[in-house]
């Protein structure tokens, strides 16, 4: 069956939160727009058009989780967290500063929203499997999700998380991973190549999902997928380009770890207006 | 003269898991494929549903007790001390403490007792990793009463705690009235010559060496400091105060541990001589914990040296 989604107010959103994340690193003078960009369709569908969470009551019991297990995409878990009226949007030019709740990487104490607090590669997928667990023990329906980036499932405990979670048959658990391809040092293939990952993680005993990362309504369709699958946690691996929306900042390796200059975010803005 | 009475302190974190897991529906324990040598394996028996083993896997076993942690459970997760404060410890900063999430690490088998398994299974520097972490509790219980009284207290504490177990078998020290408070020193002996703060195994051969000392014309009061961290600086300024010359004597290196603790303690409020019991900065080896602890230097006999040398400082 096919969810009904308003994919233009997704794409408006995405926009927007795609503007966001240029001002808030352009104002910090530092941070990591490549891969916020590139995870912007993922986490814009799952706070705008999936999730079942509350602003006024950040911890319901019953909402469902995210966990964005590549920690340093903050910025476009922040956007979406201030989109959906957790915390007034003026905030988000405070990212980074001193005395200011938005860490560099979500601190789950400062912030509203944030589930998890995570940073360190690999470890957000295995509280995301300790939630995953707790939903089973109390029979709640929640579900959780995570986002993992394609460098980061290099990390052993990502194999350590997958494993568990097949083992104890966790359908409530939806994982995306950002496929963008590349890391810091370099194209993920010539760093340390993690493929085949399809191959991986259906041997890991998941159910595995292939999207164009873009696309809501191929999102949309996977997620629904993920959903009816029984007694496995599902992956979605969504295609990505790092630094999506900006033309200069596309597929560059450059733009995994820095802010762009004033100019440059003029620029950019320009292209997502 | 102590009771024979031989307990390990894991066998009092087994008791004491199976009694809370009577008393609170939301505790759960995961371990990493040692469940019967923790201990965990008492929950297991009674309460299989809350009971995840997460094979050997260690760094997930922190990741997932944090997720749980994060849900509303208050989560216990086991396995040997070597491998959650060294395998696991990055999970353990930013996972457990830096979110502040309420996880219990009873870490068993720390220390040079857990013996012919030789210094790759040996944990003698969990005290010191754990310690310098922002917001952990750590504990090392002296007896197996001890241990199952301290785990009944950490889950009753809201955030994480660093539980330190033993393999071996140790002298029972106390009675079921003993009451443990998390931060609290246990005077177990008076004394004005000098004072011994011990923890874990080395508080009975603290106790032995203070009787002995006895006979030798020394009054030498002694404290069990199960709570290393958050350390009762009050007893240890007391001590310096009353009795001018302290002695600390753990099974752990000199370097991190209680004697640190201690030792800083007094150097910014009252240096007075002091003396540290442990393992010198070396690794152990494969023996029987006896042997092993006579070959390191943990017994009576070093801590009875030490006493006597700290008071030949303090009459200087």
């Amino acid at each position: 069956m096919e969810k009904m989604i308003d994919q233009q107010k997704l794409e408006e959103t995405a926009k927007q939160i795609r503007r966001d994340i240029i001002a808030m690193l352009t104002e910090a003078g530092s941070g990591h727009p490549g891969g916020s960009l590139s995870a912007t369709e993922i986490v814009t569908y799952l706070y705008f058009a999936e999730m079942q969470v509350d602003p006024q009551n950040p911890s319901w019991s019953d909402r469902d989780r995210f966990v964005l297990s590549k920690g340093h995409a903050a910025p476009v878990l922040y956007a979406a967290l201030a989109g959906r009226g957790f915390f007034p949007r003026e905030e988000l030019l405070t990212i980074r500063k001193i005395n200011r709740p938005l860490q560099g990487h979500p601190d789950m104490k400062k912030v509203p929203g944030v589930d998890m607090s995570t940073g360190s590669l690999g470890q957000g997928i295995s509280a995301a499997v300790g939630m995953g667990l707790a939903g089973k023990l109390d029979k709640k329906a929640y579900r959780v999700f995570a986002l993992l980036g394609d460098g980061e499932i290099e990390e052993g405990q990502v194999w350590e998380a997958a494993m568990a979670a097949a083992h104890y048959k966790l359908d409530n658990l939806i994982a995306f991973l950002d496929h963008n391809g590349l890391q810091i040092d370099g194209p993920v293939t010539e760093v340390m190549s993690p493929e085949p990952i399809e191959d991986k993680f259906r041997a890991f005993g998941w159910q595995v999902e292939r999207v164009n990362g873009h696309s809501f309504t191929e999102i949309a369709a996977a997620v629904e997928a993920a959903k009816r699958v029984q007694d496995k946690p599902a992956l979605i691996i969504a295609d990505t380009v790092k630094g999506k929306g900006v033309s200069f900042m596309e597929n560059q390796l450059g733009w995994h770890g820095n802010a762009p200059s004033k100019e440059q975010a003029e620029k950019a803005l320009a292209e997502l207006a | 003269m102590m009771k024979m009475e031989k307990m390990a302190t894991r066998e009092g974190y087994g008791k004491a898991l199976v009694k809370l897991g009577a008393e609170q529906q939301n505790i759960v324990v995961l371990d990493a494929d040692l469940a019967k040598s923790t201990k965990s394996y008492e929950f297991c028996k009674h309460y299989p549903e809350r009971f995840f083993n997460m094979g050997i896997a260690e760094q997930n076993l922190m990741g997932a007790a944090a997720g749980l942690a994060a849900s509303g459970k208050i989560v216990f997760a086991s396995t040997f001390a070597i491998f959650a404060t060294g395998r696991a410890f990055e999970q353990i900063r930013n996972s457990i403490a830096y979110p502040k999430l309420n996880v219990k690490i009873a870490a068993s088998h720390a220390g040079l007792t857990v013996g012919e398994d030789g210094a790759s299974h040996q944990a003698i520097v969990d005290i010191s990793i754990m310690r310098s972490l922002p917001n952990m509790t750590v504990i090392a219980p002296a007896d197996g009463v001890e241990a199952e009284k301290a785990v009944c207290a950490a889950a009753q504490y809201e955030g994480p705690v660093y539980l330190r177990l033993g393999r071996s078998a140790v002298p029972v020290i106390y009675g079921e009235e003993h009451e443990f408070t998390i931060g609290k020193a246990s005077q177990l002996r008076e004394g004005h010559d000098a004072t011994i703060f011990a923890c874990g195994i080395m508080v009975a051969e603290s106790l032995q060496a203070a009787e002995e000392l006895a006979g030798e014309g020394l009054a030498v009061r002694v404290i069990n400091m199960a709570t290393i961290k958050p350390l009762d600086q009050e007893a240890v300024l007391r001590a310096a105060r009353e009795t001018g010359a302290i002695v600390t004597a753990e099974e752990h290196s000199v370097i991190g541990g209680l004697g640190s603790a201690v030792a800083e303690v007094l150097v910014e409020n009252a240096p007075i001589p002091m003396e540290r019991v442990g393992v010198r900065d070396t690794f152990g080896e494969s023996g029987k914990p006896q042997a092993l602890l006579e070959k390191y230097g943990l017994t009576a006999k070093e801590i009875k040296e030490a006493v006597y040398r700290v008071i030949e400082r303090k009459n200087k």
